[in-house]
């Protein structure tokens, strides 16, 4: 078992990653890779919803969509999950926790309609795991975006005062360099 | 009839979600590894856009403007719903080289964003085919991204041998970090045609720079909007007022 699990989090978080590899959460992934800081920021926000969410999915999807016999319901019901679960986790931390509010508040609404979220959740269900391997799965999915978004960053900021042909400067690099991401992360394919 | 035409050329050419607009890339980059799957991809959306804008443009005055995000979302996802149990039992090929970016269609910001944005404040017909053009113009541009990957990653188009048989397939173009390169070529032949249209003093702020420069334009076309909106009734409110 714990070894099952130990192999889903290395697979979900370098080999399979989730933004170089499936191509989930590229919004947030090119979009708030500016700076380092900001960068943490969004990356520990996504690995708090992504895992709260993939067991609030499994949950859901154990205990009333399977007995109710609706499964084929499943897409209209995870996202309205997961837009309801942003919804309050933003409202609860405005409320009772104000310092961890601040630091993640303004992330949560980039990530309600997050293709990475749903993308899990239904992972999960295609997969046919169980609700703490979805959860395990969820967690190092979010561990493998904050990886790839925090060396992103990392690389934009060295990148700021390079000399980059006009028509390149922008997009255009930051997508060249995700791509050489991409390629380097290839490289965690021999690990299993 | 003039309007069908002028929503046709505007989602195919004007507006095009993909060249002009850069919207909904996660499926862009994801499905493209070849111009058939890119095509299905494209049609596959264009038939939720399309049914979804018409329901909504019907729906448009019984949803109240406070709950309309999550109305918008649940006539989405029935409509994916039912088009990939459709795509499971007609066409099982394409279902599976989709596989679970069928029913992430749901999250593809063009069809919150042509809710929002025109269904739910213009006629049944006129967003119908806002739906139609748009969904074409995603279907020309995956198909031509799916194209040319297919072309340099493996010497074919649209699965026929067209490459002489010299040519060695650079086969890391049909691989994620292909599709990379490919967009950021997009980017900077769009980045260019966009400076050279400003040093002539066009308009060319349409031109978007994607999701990726800020997030911000897509917050103005639904990617960011709050699933509950609490501003929508104050903003309703004050239009009444200024009708008075």
């Amino acid at each position: 078992m714990i070894k099952e699990l130990l192999i889903i989090l290395i697979s979900s978080s370098l080999v399979n990653n989730v933004v170089l590899s499936q191509f989930l959460g590229l919004c947030p992934f090119l979009g708030v890779s500016k700076k380092t800081s900001t960068a943490s920021g969004m990356g520990v926000s996504v690995i708090f919803v992504i895992t709260l969410a993939s067991a609030v999915a499994g949950v859901i999807y154990k205990y009333v969509l399977v007995p109710l016999d609706i499964t084929y319901l499943q897409t209209i019901v995870f996202i309205l999950v997961i837009a309801a679960l942003v919804q309050f986790v933003e409202m609860f931390l405005k409320k009772f926790m104000p310092s961890l509010y601040e630091s993640l508040g303004v992330y949560l609404p980039l990530i309600t309609t997050n293709c990475a979220v749903l993308g899990i959740a239904l992972t999960n269900v295609q997969k046919n795991y169980g609700i703490l391997t979805g959860v395990v799965n969820g967690f190092a999915t979010a561990v493998g975006f904050t990886i790839s978004i925090i060396i992103l960053a990392g690389i934009r900021e060295k990148m700021e005062y390079n000399d980059i042909p006009e028509s390149f400067k922008g997009m255009p690099i930051v997508l060249i360099t995700a791509g050489l991401m991409a390629i380097a992360f290839c490289g965690f394919s021999g690990l299993l | 009839m003039n309007s069908v035409k002028e929503r046709l050329v505007n989602g195919l050419i004007k507006e095009n979600p993909t060249f002009v607009l850069m919207l909904g890339m996660c499926p862009t980059l994801a499905v493209t590894t070849s111009a058939i799957n890119g095509l299905g991809m494209g049609l596959t959306t264009m038939v939720v856009l399309a049914l979804s804008n018409a329901f909504i443009s019907l729906l448009r005055n019984i949803i109240p403007g406070k709950v309309r995000i999550p109305a918008f979302i649940v006539i989405i996802a029935s409509f994916v719903t039912i088009v990939e149990l459709l795509l499971e039992g007609f066409i099982p090929t394409l279902y599976d080289a989709l596989g679970i970016y069928i029913p992430l269609i749901v999250v593809n910001c063009i069809i919150l964003g042509r809710a929002e944005a025109y269904a739910s404040k213009n006629p049944v017909i006129p967003s119908l085919f806002d739906g139609v053009g748009m969904g074409l113009g995603f279907s020309f541009a995956l198909t031509c991204i799916g194209a040319v990957r297919e072309l340099i990653g493996a010497g074919t188009l649209f699965g026929i041998h067209v490459m002489p048989d010299s040519y060695v397939p650079c086969s890391i173009f049909i691989m994620a970090p292909g599709a990379f390169f490919v967009l950021a070529s997009l980017t900077a032949i769009q980045n260019k045609i966009k400076i050279a249209g400003e040093k002539k003093g066009k308009d060319m702020s349409k031109i978007q720079s994607g999701c990726g420069s800020d997030c911000m334009n897509c917050s103005d076309m639904g990617c960011k909007n709050r699933f509950y909106d609490e501003k929508a009734q104050d903003k309703k409110g004050e239009e009444e007022k200024t009708n008075d």
